[in-house]
């Protein structure tokens, strides 16, 4: 078989392909991006579908319903998307999954692009459902076949855990066999019928099943230990990325550690009874949460054995785990090097791009708040979330997806005044229509900016499901009163004009939408081949 | 055999197109590679790096650790001092010497020069002028992929085959500027 090149997000997605997905769907977001990408162009001429949905809690109920048909569908996110998921996904570890589910959520320890850096883990475990984490691309395509087989066995949805490193990291992957897809045959019986009196009998069943789920992780071939019979005082427990870091340094290591890597959850209780028995001291090395830590010292840890790891401050307990934070843990040097880091480099932090149209709606924006002394803008997730940083300073919170809206709505009605709500056209189709929705009811007095790039601009340009005219009916479907709906093109020759009509409807005692309407420089960019072609 | 290396500059300079010719030309060569990278909002006008591991073994870690890397690469003079500390005693640097002034506080450059110069082996080249010279001035990255080229151990064919490969959709035209820009700048590096 082959020998492809790929990023570990495609490596999972192509795992999927060959597992016989029948869809594949997804909402923008670093670092998961490139799985949807990967799939929409391995879907070609319709072989499966693969969609871009208009946000991550549409996506899984979707792959719910492909599931439901029998069929396989793959479902995958950033980390912070499951947050916006997690209604169906707590709900469905309790339907009884017919079709395959796999959900690929992709954490991002170190924040290289989100608001956070929550442990997927936890939701698996929260769910009480299996989760598979990988180590290498060849794992992250041999863990998503299998998360299908998994799902199908145990009638439960699988988690595939990623993080930033293996998703956007390039490697090589042997392909296997394809699976053929399932034929449509839907779920029979109640299971999904989620009433108390269903529920109560599924949920108890998801309890009763945990004893096989551990059963499974206790053999699976993903997990390894490998006991070193001459060194009975370290072992190191090793997850995820976390086992590179200890592979690249345990050549320096003598004599070598025992090392149990885990890459499957419920935890591999046996196994590491069995490294627990062996050793003195197990060092515990993991990226993202002190999830494995945690649950294998419990209140009192474990007698006469001392656990090091994140908890003890062996490993920083916040950000992205390196070789040279794993080395210094193991007690080895560090590696010999030319010269230290400079202390007067300058940061170079990321920024808006020249021309892009932000930047004329934020000094408009500016202009038109100059004369009010207590104005808040509440912004939310986008390229436009950099207006936060100099030179414009032109916005004061970045939460969530679709909070700018609600936020003001919460501002507007606690006393805030001038009360401004910024979002772009992505992210208001992901979840600023509802507090819209809310906020045209009581007419609150705010203003929200809609910032329509026609782009999903941030995570790489994915298309957009509303724009232009599109997104401004849908406005007017909700209810804003139409003499406050006002557009604005921002453009530097327009800066007073804009200004001026931001300034009116401040001005206005009741709800406003604003859209400022210019396509992302990239979008237009790309328009323009597209036509001259 | 192992050969690491960091790309560095700013986002929009063409890093990962460098980072994926590497990358073509390691598979072609049958060797074992990983290859880490920034997607996202750093990608943005911000600082953009990238870590390239090729050996004859399994790779573990898609990042290079502090003191491994044999080689830095970098298409701005400022992005490369900022991962000195990644380099090997013995490892060299070779970088534009054409600033890319997207920030307030970019230090004098003579200041940056001479600290690349201090850490002995390095390679600086006029990137800027050498793409203008192949007839694209956006081919900066490949002029500075060409001077590295010499300090590889991937062979000249098969990183000028990978060039090919990389830019096959966008026609002979722009392949050839490329190729000459890969050329100059190999020239420059004097290797």
């Amino acid at each position: 078989m082959t020998n492809r090149l790929l990023l570990g997000d495609e490596a999972a997605a192509l795992g999927a392909v060959h597992a016989g997905i029948t869809a594949g769907y997804s909402y923008p977001g670093t670092p998961a991006s490139e799985v949807m990408e990967y799939l929409i162009k391995a879907s070609g001429s319709g072989e499966f579908k693969a969609n871009w949905c208009v946000n991550e809690k549409v996506a899984y109920e979707e792959a719910l319903g492909v599931s439901f048909a029998g069929k396989r569908a793959l479902v995958s996110m950033k980390h912070v998307g499951l947050n916006v998921a997690a209604d169906p996904f707590m709900n469905s570890s309790i339907t009884r999954i017919n079709g395959g589910l796999v959900v690929l959520v992709a954490d991002d320890p170190g924040m290289h692009s989100s608001q956070n850096e929550q442990d997927t883990r936890y939701y698996a475990q929260f769910a009480q459902i299996i989760c598979l984490e990988p180590s290498s691309h060849q794992e992250a395509y041999d863990m998503t076949r299998k998360a299908f087989d998994l799902s199908e066995y145990f009638h439960i949805p699988v988690v595939l855990r990623m993080v930033t490193r293996l998703a956007h990291s390039r490697g090589q992957v042997k392909e296997r066999t394809v699976r053929e897809k399932n034929k449509v045959k839907r779920a029979e019986g109640k299971d999904w019928t989620l009433l108390p009196v269903n529920a109560r009998r599924r949920f108890a069943s998801l309890i009763k099943e945990q004893k096989m789920l551990a059963k499974f992780s206790q053999g699976s071939p993903f997990n390894s230990l490998e006991i070193n019979e001459q060194n009975t005082k370290l072992g190191i427990i090793a997850s995820g990325i976390g086992y590179n870091y200890v592979m690249e340094n345990i050549k320096d290591l003598s004599p070598a550690p025992s090392v149990l890597k885990i890459s499957t959850y419920p935890l591999p209780q046996g196994l590491v009874q069995d490294l627990a028995e062996h050793v003195d001291t197990i060092v515990v090395i993991e990226e993202g949460y002190p999830f494995i830590e945690k649950n294998i010292k419990g209140l009192f840890g474990i007698k006469d054995k001392t656990i090091s790891g994140k908890l003890d401050g062996f490993l920083p307990i916040t950000g992205e785990l390196n070789p040279d934070l794993v080395r210094k843990a193991l007690q080895l040097d560090p590696l010999q090097r030319k010269g230290s880091a400079y202390d007067w480099l300058p940061g170079r932090p990321p920024q808006l791009c020249k021309g892009c149209p932000h930047i004329d709606t934020f000094k408009a924006l500016t202009k038109a708040l100059e004369t009010y002394s207590n104005a808040v803008v509440f912004s939310d997730i986008g390229c436009y979330t950099l207006g936060a940083l100099p030179p414009y300073n032109a916005v004061d919170t970045c939460v969530c997806m679709g909070a700018s809206v609600s936020m003001s709505k919460g501002g507007a009605e606690a006393g805030i005044y001038p009360c401004v709500g910024v979002i772009g056209d992505s992210t208001f189709i992901h979840s600023g229509i509802t507090p819209l929705l809310d906020a045209a009811s009581l007419d609150t007095n705010m203003t929200v900016v809609i910032l329509d790039n026609s782009t999903v601009a941030m995570t790489g340009g994915q298309p957009t499901v509303a724009t232009g005219e599109k997104l401004e009916n849908i406005i007017r479907g909700l209810g804003v009163d139409l003499r406050h709906i006002r557009r604005i093109v921002p453009l530097k020759k327009n800066l007073e004009e804009n200004a001026e009509i931001i300034k009116e409807e401040i001005e206005h005692a009741g709800l406003s939408v604003i859209i400022s309407f210019r396509a992302c420089i990239y979008e237009a960019r790309k328009r323009k081949k597209g036509a001259n072609k | 055999m192992k050969q690491d290396i960091i790309l560095a500059g700013v986002g929009g300079q063409g890093i990962l197109t460098i980072a994926n010719i590497i990358d073509y030309a390691a598979q072609k060569s049958g060797l074992c590679f990983k290859q880490a990278e920034v997607h996202g909002m750093s990608q943005r006008g911000g600082a953009v790096q990238s870590h390239v591991r090729l050996s004859d073994v399994e790779i573990y870690s898609d990042l290079v650790p502090k003191g491994a890397a044999d080689l830095i690469l970098s298409v701005e003079p400022l992005e490369a001092l900022r991962y000195i500390d990644y380099l090997h005693v013995e490892g060299k640097i070779v970088v534009s010497r054409n600033p890319y002034v997207n920030i307030p506080d970019y230090p004098d450059l003579d200041k940056v020069l001479d600290a690349i110069k201090q850490s002995g082996n390095h390679v600086i080249v006029d990137s800027e002028k050498l793409s203008r010279d192949a007839g694209s001035p956006r081919s900066q990255n490949i002029v500075m992929l060409g001077a590295a080229s010499g300090f590889m151990v991937l062979e000249e064919a098969i990183l000028i085959q990978s060039i090919k490969e990389f830019f096959k959709s966008k026609g002979d035209k722009i392949i050839d500027m490329n190729i000459e820009a890969f050329r100059l700048g190999r020239e420059a590096a004097g290797t």
